[in-house]
């Protein structure tokens, strides 16, 4: 009898620790799998992309149907416009609330638009395509840059807001208290002291927050719409990187399939940059970032 | 004394439009919508939401076969996403080598950093080609009893939809998973041990329900990216009016029907149709975001950890 129980018992233990083992490894396989696809992805870009991208992709317009060559630089320019247009909307507000809510508001008030903020960060982006279809592009009777940079505007507030008053809260209280300690008023405090001190972690929240809306193209499809030429005033349509991407892509012709996957690389390849140059510099200024 | 008072209070007055201004943002962003698609609500009424007909020509609009391509899609999505996502985090939580996690970490985050038309331009001609001549042929072959896999196989569909959906909030689940299987604290993994647990029955046993609350959140939040992803979609789900049980036919969603037809609505009552639909996908979302909020906000212990 005992020696049944202590066979089971070596039986169980034997069976856990192969159940254990295993885990292990199918575990990994999952995060491995994660990485395969990505690898996938970042190679066809490359392959498929490579060929297409020379110096005429920058600085040329793009061609039409039938003739070869031609490039992406009135979508370039028009990502920038769209994007310098989207900052300023998006800052002033992102930033100013971010700064109201770490150094002014009550706990309750906080919570309750950090909580919109958070809310507001999940709601689709073609929903706010559409807000800015009613609210700009209806009463200007037309598509233009200035509707969808009010569409990327508005998407980065809740992210720029997030992450300032983060930024801001980290400062220590120490230097508040130095310089009110001298008889300065609070706002030159947070002007002058606290706001120059969380600069670094408030700019990269914002290029991050630009990182992120420089490849959408859903709220742009009806705001800036797209324009084969050089636009030349923000009230007419502009075009776009992401948005050219994606009407070339589900074009018929090889020729534009190709600079669609050319497109590609330069909208990750930028999306990358603005990320990478924010995380450095983080490290390199962030003095109250370093907890972060 | 006085001087400096009244401009601190100045000072405070004119800050405090800037969070105002967003929460009135929202309620405005709600209120639009509302008023412009009140053609369509007031003849269509509750009806919109479950009937099948989409014919812009006779100006009847139901929504009921995108609600049912946006469920079908996500759900799909979150069945592929979810095991492998949570798996992956586990990993990188509990197992990797610090360096080893950090690594992959920011190489999930670059993943992330994706734009949805790059992984659509991927779908259209690596994915979809894949699915039309390996992928769905096998699944019909083997799986073809199941009414999910039969039909013609054109490649594009609800499933390769769904798989694009699952790479692209797989990162959001990995991410979010992680940080709340951190946040448990390890008192309660070293008393499982103690007991003579194997490494995975703690983590199975104690981190993953002491945590399933917040991975739960982390579903719920890869459910919304997924019910709002537009462009992705949009390329490869073929974009047909229909509600099949077949995983291998066309669909539409609500965001990829807004993406073909809004620019091109030509009569106020099919912009209003759409405008609906747009009302719709706030809702839902709006919905779906404050339960995931509420759920991981009760894990990690309040909104300053992860904004994600």
């Amino acid at each position: 009898m005992k020696a049944l129980i202590h066979t089971s018992f070596e039986r169980t233990r034997l069976r856990r620790a192969i159940w254990d083992r295993a885990m292990v490894y199918i575990l990994s396989l999952c995060a491995l799998g994660i990485l395969c696809i990505l690898f996938l992805i970042i190679f066809h870009l490359f392959i498929k992309g490579v060929t297409s991208l020379n110096w005429d992709f920058f600085t040329h317009l793009p061609k039409p149907v039938g003739e070869k060559g031609g490039g992406m630089a009135n979508a370039i320019a028009g990502t920038f416009t769209l994007l310098g247009l989207a900052v300023c909307v998006g800052v002033p507000i992102g930033l100013g609330a971010g700064v109201y809510l770490s150094e002014y508001a009550d706990l309750k008030f906080a919570q309750t638009v950090r909580f919109i903020a958070d809310v507001m960060n999940g709601i689709p982006s073609i929903v706010y395509g559409i807000f800015a279809y009613i609210v700009c592009v209806l009463p200007m009777k037309g598509f233009s840059a200035l509707s969808g940079g009010f569409a990327l505007g508005i998407m980065m507030i809740p992210m720029i807001s997030r992450t300032s008053e983060q930024f801001v809260r980290m400062v220590p209280g120490q230097l508040r208290e130095a310089a009110l300690a001298l008889g300065v008023p609070k706002w030159r405090v947070t002007v002058d002291i606290v706001v120059p001190a969380a600069l670094a972690g408030i700019t990269t929240g914002i290029m991050v927050a630009l990182a992120r809306v420089a490849g959408e193209t859903a709220p742009l499809l009806f705001t800036a719409f797209g324009n084969h030429y050089w636009q030349h005033s923000l009230t007419q349509p502009i075009a776009a990187l992401p948005l050219q991407v994606f009407s070339y892509a589900i074009s018929p012709f090889d020729d534009w399939h190709r600079q669609a996957w050319a497109g590609a690389i330069v909208l990750i390849l930028m999306v990358l940059l603005i990320n990478g140059w924010a995380q450095f510099y983080v490290m390199s200024r962030g003095r109250w970032s370093a907890g972060k | 004394m006085s001087r400096q008072d009244t401009s601190d209070i100045v000072f405070r007055r004119i800050l405090a439009v800037f969070p105002i201004s967003i929460l009135i943002l929202v309620a405005g962003i709600f209120f639009q919508l509302v008023s412009s698609s009140q053609l369509s609500l007031h003849k269509f009424g509750i009806g919109f939401l479950f009937s099948r007909v989409w014919d812009p020509v006779a100006e009847q609009f139901g929504a009921l076969p995108f609600i049912f391509g946006t469920c079908v899609t996500s759900l799909v999505a979150l069945l592929l996403a979810v095991p492998i996502g949570v798996g992956a985090a586990i990993y990188l939580a509990e197992y990797a080598p610090p360096k080893v996690s950090k690594a992959i970490s920011i190489l999930v985050d670059l993943l992330a950093a994706i734009p949805s038309v790059i992984y659509g331009l991927w779908g259209i001609f690596v994915l979809v080609p894949c699915m039309r001549n390996n992928i769905q042929p096998f699944l019909g072959k083997y799986l073809g009893f199941l009414p999910f896999f039969q039909g013609p196989n054109y490649g594009v569909g609800f499933l390769a939809a769904s798989i694009i959906l699952a790479i692209i909030i797989v990162p959001f689940i990995i991410s979010v998973s992680r940080e709340v299987i951190l946040a448990v604290p390890s008192v309660y993994k070293e008393s499982a041990y103690a007991l003579g647990t194997t490494r995975w029955e703690a983590i199975f046993d104690i981190v993953l329900s002491y945590g399933r609350v917040g991975i739960l959140g982390a579903v719920i939040l890869a459910l919304g990216r997924a019910i709002g992803e537009t462009m992705a979609v949009t390329m490869i789900i073929g974009n047909n009016v229909v509600i099949s049980p077949s995983l291998f036919s066309p669909g539409y969603t609500l965001a990829s029907v807004l993406a073909n037809e809004f620019a091109e609505a030509a009569t106020n009552m099919y912009l209003s149709a759409l405008i609906e639909i747009g009302l719709v996908l706030f809702l839902v979302s709006i919905i779906v975001n404050i339960l995931a909020r509420v759920l991981i906000w009760s894990v990690t212990k309040g909104p300053g950890n992860v904004v994600k």
